[in-house]
C-alpha cells in the first residue's frame, strides 16, 4: 500500500503572529515557517505504518509557494520515500482554500494511486479543518476524521475519533482518507542521517495548472484583528472582598 | 562566498532548535532549583540523542560519527548553548581528542564513547597550573613496565558522569634556553582505577547542575596501554585536538545571547512605562540594536573561523577571536538583557539572571580572556621579531 501523506508549509507554531496593519491577514514576511503539526503527526503515523509492514511507500506532496520545498524536506528527513511539490502561489502571503487544495490532491490520488490518504485535521494558520473531509466527498472513499487510534487490517480500517466528550470508535472500509489528531503520536525528530539524504531523495515539481484546478479565491477576507489582550488581574485581600468586586463587575 | 546555510544545514539547525525547546528547556528549572540532573532525566536525553543519529556527530563517519564538518558541528553546537550545559552534556559530543585513540585502545575508549556507552572528561587544570599549563605538578614516574600517578587536578567538568577520564600528567623536564620545560603525557584513566579517586569540586555561580569535580591520584598505577598518542606526546595531542573545546564556548556563547536577546526584544516591545513600550526609548533601543548587532559579528567570526578548519587553513587565531569575541559578548548582551527587565531580570522567577550568572564562566574556561587575547597578539607579533 501506497499512503499519500498532503503536508502544508505555516508559520511556526512558536512564533507570535502579528497581524499586517492593514488587517488584510498576518505577516509572513521574515517569519520562521514550518510543517504544520498536525502534518507532521501523519507523517509520523505513515512511516509507522512502513515500519510495521503495513505500507510499501510513503509519499508527501505540498500545494502552496515554491518554499514549500522545505516542508517536503522535512518530511523526507523524517523518512517519507518522495516528494511532490505542487506550485500553487507566488506570493507567500496567498492561501489556497481547501476546496483547491482538495481538487488537486484528487488529481493527485489519481495519478498516484494510494490506499490510503493520511492528513491533518486543520492547519494551524487559518483552523479551516475542512481539506480532508472535501477531499473524501471528491473521492467518494471512506472518511475518518479526528484520529487519535488508527489500526488497519486488511481492506479495513479502525478508527478512534476524538469527539466532543469522549472517543467514537469507527470501522471503515479502504480506501480512505483519515485525518489526524494531536494525540495519535509524538512525531520523531528528523534523524541526521536522514537528514543528509533527505537531498537525494526525488522530489517532483509540478503546477496548480499541470492538475487543470482553478485555486482563484471564493472567499474574501474582510478583516484580520488582534484577540483581546488579557487585563490585568488583582489580588484581593479577603472572600468579602472578592464577593464584593464580582457584585460591582455585575458577576454576581 | 556564501553567506547561508545549505538546505541540509538549515535542517540540522532546526532539529536541533527543537530537540533544545522540547527535551531541554522544560528541565531546566528544576535543575537550576536542585543542582542536580536525574538520572533517568540524563538516560532519556542521551537515547534520544542516540536514536536521531546525532550522539557524537563530531565523529567521522569511520568511526561510528555523523562527520559533521566544523561548520556544521558549529551549528549543532549553537543550537545546543541555547539549553542548559548541565542537560545538553548528555547530547553527547566526546571530546575529538578521542581520535587518537591506536590498537585496542579505539575498542575500549573511541568506539564505546561514539556509541554513547562510556562518557569521557578532560583533566588538565590544578589548584597551581591554570593558564600555566606547564606548571603542572601531577606526574607520572616509570615503576617496572608501568607508571605512577600522583597529585591532583581541579575543575573537571562532567567527571561525575564520566567512565573514564583523558588525563595529562607531566612526564619528565627538559632543560631549555628559556628554563626547565615540563614534558607532558595523556593518560586514559578508568573510573574504579586503584588509586585513583573522584570527588566534588566546588560550587559554581554559572551553569549550576554541570557539576566540576576534583580527581586525586595516589600511586594510581597504569600500564603503557593507558597512553594516549606518544610518552611526552602530550603538547602535540593538545596542540592537536583542543582547538575544539574553544570553538565550542564561542558557539554555544552565540546560541545562548540569541536565546536571551529573543526575551530581551519581547520584553523591550511589551513592557510598558511612562504610558509606551519601553523600547520607545532610545536608551532601550539603541541598547537592543547593539546587542543585535554584536551577536551577528560574534555569529559570523565564529562560523568563519569554523569554515576555515574545514578548509584547512590556519585558523588557531581565528578560533581565538571567536572565543574572545563570543565570551565577551555574552557577558555585554545578558547584563543588556538584566537591565532591560529591571528588577524582575534579577530574580529567579525568570531565567535571565540565571543566562547573566552562566555566562561569567565563558570568559574563564577553555582559556581565559586574557590568554586568548595572548595567543592572537603573538600570532601578529612574534613573525615581526616583537
Ligand atoms: C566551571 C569550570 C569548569 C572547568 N572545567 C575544566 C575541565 O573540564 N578540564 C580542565 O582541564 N579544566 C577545566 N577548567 C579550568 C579552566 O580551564 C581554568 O580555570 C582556566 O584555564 C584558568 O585557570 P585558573 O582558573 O587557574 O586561573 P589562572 O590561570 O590562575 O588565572 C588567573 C588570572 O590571571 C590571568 N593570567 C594568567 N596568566 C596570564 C598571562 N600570561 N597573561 C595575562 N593574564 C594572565 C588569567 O587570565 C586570570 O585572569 C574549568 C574551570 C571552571 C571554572
Amino acid at each position: 500500500m501506497k499512503v499519500l501523506v498532503p503536508v502544508k508549509r505555516v508559520i511556526d507554531y512558536n512564533v507570535k503572529v502579528r497581524v499586517k496593519s492593514d488587517g488584510s491577514g498576518v505577516d509572513l514576511a521574515n517569519v520562521k515557517m514550518s510543517m504544520n503539526p498536525f502534518d507532521e503527526i501523519a507523517v509520523e503515523e505513515a512511516i509507522r505504518l512502513k515500519e510495521a509492514g503495513k505500507a510499501e511507500e510513503v509519499v508527501a506532496v505540498s500545494i502552496g509557494v515554491k518554499q514549500s520545498q522545505e516542508t517536503l524536506r522535512t518530511a523526507l528527513a523524517m523518512g517519507a520515500d518522495r516528494a511532490i511539490l505542487i506550485v500553487a502561489a507566488d506570493d507567500v502571503h496567498t492561501d489556497i482554500e481547501p476546496l483547491a487544495v482538495a481538487k488537486i490532491l484528487k488529481a493527485v490520488i489519481d495519478e498516484e494511486a494510494p490506499g490510503l490518504v493520511l492528513c491533518g485535521k486543520q492547519a494551524i494558520d487559518n483552523d479551516m479543518n475542512a481539506t480532508g473531509q472535501m477531499l473524501a466527498a471528491l473521492t467518494g472513499w471512506s472518511q475518518g476524521t479526528f484520529a487519535s487510534e488508527l489500526d488497519i487490517e486488511g481492506d479495513s480500517a479502525t478508527v478512534t475519533r476524538e469527539v466532543d466528550g469522549g472517543l467514537q470508535t469507527i470501522k471503515i472500509k479502504m480506501p480512505a482518507i483519515v485525518s489526524v489528531d494531536l494525540r495519535l503520536n509524538e512525531p520523531r525528530y528528523a534523524s541526521l542521517p536522514n537528514i543528509m539524504k533527505a537531498k537525494k531523495k526525488p522530489l517532483d515539481e509540478k503546477t496548480a495548472a499541470d492538475y487543470g484546478v482553478d485555486t482563484a479565491p471564493r472567499l474574501e477576507i474582510v478583516k484580520t484583528s488582534e484577540p483581546e489582550t488579557r487585563k490585568a488581574g488583582e489580588i484581593v485581600g479577603s472572600v468579602d472582598e472578592l464577593v464584593a468586586k464580582l457584585k460591582e463587575a455585575g458577576a454576581l | 562566498m556564501q553567506f547561508g546555510p545549505t538546505e541540509e544545514q538549515q535542517m540540522i539547525v532546526d532539529t536541533v532548535r527543537r530537540f533544545v525547546e522540547t527535551e531541554i528547556y522544560p528541565h531546566e528549572a528544576e535543575v537550576e532549583r536542585t543542582g542536580e540532573v536525574p538520572a533517568e532525566l540524563a538516560e532519556a536525553i542521551k537515547s534520544k540523542c542516540i536514536e536521531t543519529g546525532f550522539y557524537a556527530c563530531n565523529f567521522p563517519e569511520e568511526v561510528g560519527g555523523a562527520g559533521l564538518s566544523h561548520l556544521e558541528f558549529a551549528l549543532v553546537e549553537r543550537e545546543l548553548g541555547r539549553g542548559s550545559m548541565a542537560l545538553t552534556h548528555f547530547f553527547g559530543r566526546p571530546q575529538n581528542i578521542l581520535m587518537a585513540c591506536e590498537g585496542e585502545q579505539r575498542e575500549r575508549y573511541l568506539l564505546p564513547a561514539v556509541r554513547g556507552e562510556r562518557m569521557d572528561a578532560l583533566a588538565m587544570t590544578e589548584p597551581g597550573a591554570g593558564s600555566d599549563v606547564r606548571g603542572m605538578t601531577c606526574s607520572a614516574v616509570r615503576d617496572g613496565g608501568d607508571w605512577v600517578l600522583n597529585g591532583t587536578k581541579h575543575f573537571i567538568s562532567g567527571a561525575e558522569h564520566a567512565d573514564f577520564i583523558i588525563v595529562f600528567v607531566a612526564t619528565g623536564e627538559d632543560d631549555t634556553p628559556r628554563g626547565k620545560k615540563k614534558r607532558i603525557t595523556t593518560f586514559l584513566v578508568d573510573r574504579g582505577t586503584p588509586g585513583f579517586t573522584i570527588r566534588d569540586g566546588y560550587n559554581s555561580v554559572s551553569h549550576r547542575g554541570y557539576k566540576n569535580m576534583i580527581l586525586d591520584f595516589d600511586n594510581c598505577r597504569l600500564p603503557d596501554a593507558q597512553v594516549l598518542g606518544e610518552v611526552d606526546g602530550g603538547f602535540a595531542v593538545m596542540n592537536e585536538w583542543l582547538y575544539a573545546t574553544r570553538i565550542t564556548v564561542a558557539t554555544m556563547s552565540v546560541g545562548r545571547a540569541r536565546r536571551v536577546f529573543d526575551m530581551a526584544l519581547a520584553q523591550a516591545a511589551e513592557r510598558e512605562q511612562f504610558g509606551q513600550p519601553i523600547g520607545k526609548f532610545q536608551g532601550v533601543g539603541f541598547q537592543i540594536a547593539d546587542m543585535i548587532t554584536e551577536i551577528d559579528a560574534a555569529d559570523w567570526l565564529t562560523l568563519a573561523a569554523a569554515w576555515r578548519l574545514d578548509q584547512g587553513l590556519p585558523a588557531n587565531r581565528e578560533i581565538a577571536s571567536a572565543k574572545l569575541y563570543s565570551s565577551e559578548m555574552l557577558a555585554r548582551v545578558t547584563d543588556a538583557a538584566l537591565q532591560i527587565f529591571g528588577g524582575m531580570g534579577l530574580m529567579d522567577d525568570l531565567p535571565i539572571e540565571r543566562f547573566w550568572r552562566d555566562a561569567r564562566v565563558e570568559r574563564i574556561w577553555d582559556g581565559t580572556s586574557e590568554i586568548q587575547r595572548h595567543i592572537i597578539s603573538r600570532d601578529l607579533l612574534r613573525p615581526l621579531g616583537a
